[in-house]
């Protein structure tokens, strides 16, 4: 399935959001992440499935002023 | 001592992370400054990289609250769903809620500011709202549920210093108990003293700080001078008059002619 990955596309084999996380390789990093502009949050990311062509954002902390 | 949010601060010095030349000055600059809060902000990450989690492990070890940031939105849309991965992410209610309205400026949208307010109040937010000094738009603000205000001082990485000196010291006048923080344009210790002078509660600066020559040497003069300030506003100082008035006695002077 070919999403987008902070803007950019991007081939998973997984749906579920938390097995995506993993599969892309941000497992047990501090990171939170919308879907198609709405934030998901960590507790519901086992029961957020995601489709063709969806848009996953994953951030992080940075410098800031 | 003011309480952000019931929350007493050692130092009224709320200091930036960005811009520094190494994550090593940015920690040495926050140490030498002895700030209590620093901000933050949230971007993209990638898997490979993993720069984020490298500085959440920096600011970390500082042992400082943090003050996330909506940096970069323009719409209430935007800034309301950043504040909502801000508070996963950071695990703090805290918020400095930006809607920037103009790409020169980087003026606030008062209008998208107070909605975004709003709707992150009755969330559970602590907001910090990035705002002008317009009177009518603080109102606004504190109706919406904010119980701090972060006045501009000048355009945002200016450092032009306090531009409008009227409308800073009517807004601390009409909002007497209001913590009162200003935020961005303050390029020189001697801006941020003037705006503890009037009475403001804290100073919130990074460009000054990150793109001095010393930043270390600078985040510690940052600190003296808001506190210099802080301190001379708590001393009541005295009211300027137009003409001379000698301070030395002059009863008792001798007479030669």
């Amino acid at each position: 399935m070919r999403i987008v990955l902070n803007g950019k596309p991007c081939d998973v084999a997984r749906e579920r959001l938390d097995a995506v996380l993993e599969e892309l390789g941000y497992q047990g990093d501090t990171v939170a992440t919308a879907v198609n502009g709405a934030f998901v949050g960590r507790r519901v990311r086992g029961e957020t499935t995601l489709g063709e062509g969806d848009q996953l954002e994953v951030i992080a902390p940075m410098q800031g002023g | 001592m003011t309480a952000f949010y019931g929350v007493e601060l050692s130092n009224r010095l709320m200091l930036g992370t960005a811009q520094y030349p190494s994550p090593a000055i940015l920690a040495e600059a926050v140490r030498a400054a002895g700030v209590d809060v620093v901000t933050v902000s949230l971007r993209r990450e990638s898997a490979e990289r993993r720069d984020g989690q490298a500085f959440w492990d920096l600011i970390r070890a500082l042992g400082v609250r943090v003050l996330p940031n909506t940096a970069g939105c323009h719409s209430v849309k935007e800034a309301v769903t950043t504040a909502e991965m801000a508070r996963e992410v950071f695990g703090t209610p805290w918020v400095k809620l930006e809607v920037i309205g103009e790409h020169d400026s980087l003026q606030p949208d008062l209008f998208g500011l107070v909605e975004a307010a709003e709707i992150l109040s009755a969330e559970g937010f602590q907001v910090f709202p990035y705002t002008t000094e317009d009177l009518v738009a603080a109102g606004r603000l504190l109706d919406a549920g904010c119980e701090v205000l972060m006045p501009w001082g000048a355009p945002i990485g200016s450092g032009l210093g306090l531009n409008n000196l009227y409308g800073l010291r009517s807004l601390r006048a009409h909002f007497p108990d209001v913590p009162l923080v200003i935020d961005a344009g303050v390029g020189l210790p001697s801006h941020a003293a003037a705006a503890m002078e009037l009475g403001y509660d804290a100073v919130l600066l990074n460009t000054a700080v990150a793109k001095a020559g010393d930043p270390v040497a600078m985040a510690a003069a940052f600190s003296q001078a808001i506190a210099a300030g802080r301190a001379a506003f708590e001393a009541d100082p005295m009211e300027p008059r137009d003409m001379a008035a000698p301070s030395t006695p002059v009863i008792g002077k001798a007479f030669l002619g």
